[in-house]
């Protein structure tokens, strides 16, 4: 079970410079997980002290903000793509 | 009690008329005293902040814009059925829709798509400005990327002003943001700071003060992530770094974290009651950690925005 993530350039960083790095998973927050083992740092940037998905980052699978599925137990099939989206644009 | 019962004067200006002689009104904005946040501070340091929203359009954007405009326009780049085009996210969008409209001429405007709705609105609907969305997973740097190209293909058409290159953006901050902060503090400001996106706020303002008074010391403020909430700010480590930022201009840089950045907004709409945005937070934050140092002075930042819906309206394109 393959998953594509792309990577906003913020955190191009931490996945080598990246845009689309793989991952499985039947959740999302088990891809994500999954993703923190390659690329460990990745997850204290999307997670609050509080352990919650940082408020001003946003993720899509496919074309759909998991706030409208069912969050970060949102169910993935093969071959999904995750879009971890920031929900400002810096610089003005 | 609300921050309009507190503050009933300081609301938003989101309807402007198209009137050349609104132009005129951009700059000379309010410079505020912080008089509750401070408490804990020494008796002999005060905390000041300008009010940016004043201006039309509704931020500080409004100053280098119409400098970028008429500095195009005396160079012959702007005119004669020219196009302007740039990359924004959103402030700066909202000050050329604006001018464009009073001064007619067509804006065209790259913004990444996860600008917020309301500035997207005011843009568009409100000053008939031309959009394009680039890829939001690229930020800001995508929109710059993706101007540079459609310029690139048609460069007769557009006039493109750039305001991370552009020197004209940093000199209407050091020629008006500075002489404000100057006159109205009665030359007794000791330190200076602002937010970093472009940087031209900080540039400018720098060099002016400094000109002044080469005593006055200055501070970038920066967010601490590289992936933040901090609208308008760049962290410059990981991004295109605008061509008009010379880290020599300043003193020292300060690192804000957007938890940091969301409780000041909160906390200047019930102490102060003011309604600001998030990057008015970060500079309040920055403003404080250096007060906190001192035993007397006169510390002065900049409110870029208010924009609170920006802040409700998280996730909403």
């Amino acid at each position: 079970m393959q998953i594509t993530v792309r990577v906003p350039t913020p955190l191009q960083k931490i996945t080598a410079g990246k845009s689309e790095v793989f991952a499985s998973g039947t959740t999302v927050k088990a891809a994500l997980a999954d993703l923190e083992k390659n690329y460990p740092g990745l997850r204290e940037r999307l997670y609050g002290e509080d352990g919650e998905l940082r408020k001003f980052i946003n993720i899509y699978v496919n074309e759909e903000d998991i706030r409208f599925l069912d969050s970060e137990n949102s169910a993935l099939r093969d071959g999904d793509v995750i879009s971890i989206i920031p929900a400002i644009a810096g610089g003005r | 009690m609300k921050a309009s019962e507190l503050a009933p004067n300081l609301r938003v200006p989101v309807i402007t008329k198209y009137v050349p002689e609104v132009l005129d009104r951009i700059g000379n904005t309010p410079l505020l005293k912080m008089r509750n946040i401070t408490k804990g501070l020494a008796k002999k340091v005060e905390v000041y902040a300008k009010a940016e929203w004043v201006n039309p359009g509704g931020s500080v954007k409004a100053r280098p814009a119409l400098r970028m405009v008429r500095d195009g326009m005396k160079a012959g780049k702007l005119g004669r059925g020219k196009e302007l085009i740039d990359s924004t996210s959103g402030n700066t969008g909202i000050a050329y829709a604006l001018i464009g409209k009073i001064l007619g001429f067509k804006v065209n405007l790259v913004l990444p798509a996860n600008v917020c709705k309301l500035r997207k609105g005011m843009m568009a609907s409100q000053y008939s400005a031309n959009l394009i969305l680039s890829d939001p997973i690229e930020s800001s740097d995508g929109a710059i990327r993706l101007c540079r190209k459609i310029y690139s293909e048609n460069p007769d058409k557009y006039f493109l002003p750039d305001q991370y290159n552009n020197p004209s953006n940093w000199a209407a901050h050091k020629e008006t943001t500075a002489r404000e902060i100057w006159e109205q503090t009665n030359g007794t400001v000791t330190h200076f700071l602002a937010g970093i996106g472009t940087s031209g706020t900080l540039m400018g303002t720098t060099r002016g003060l400094k000109a002044m008074n080469r005593n006055i010391l200055s501070y970038a403020v920066e967010p601490a992530e590289p992936l933040h909430g901090i609208e308008g700010l760049k962290h410059m480590e990981t991004s295109i770094i605008p061509g008009i930022y010379e880290p020599s201009v300043f003193d020292e840089k300060l690192s804000v974290k957007t938890d940091e950045a969301y409780k000041m907004v909160s906390r200047l709409e019930e102490e102060e009651g003011l309604l600001v945005g998030t990057s008015s937070g970060a500079a309040m934050v920055g403003a404080m950690r250096v007060a906190e140092r001192l035993d007397e002075g006169v510390v002065v930042t900049i409110f870029p925005d208010s924009c609170e819906e920006c802040i409700v309206a998280h996730g909403e394109f």
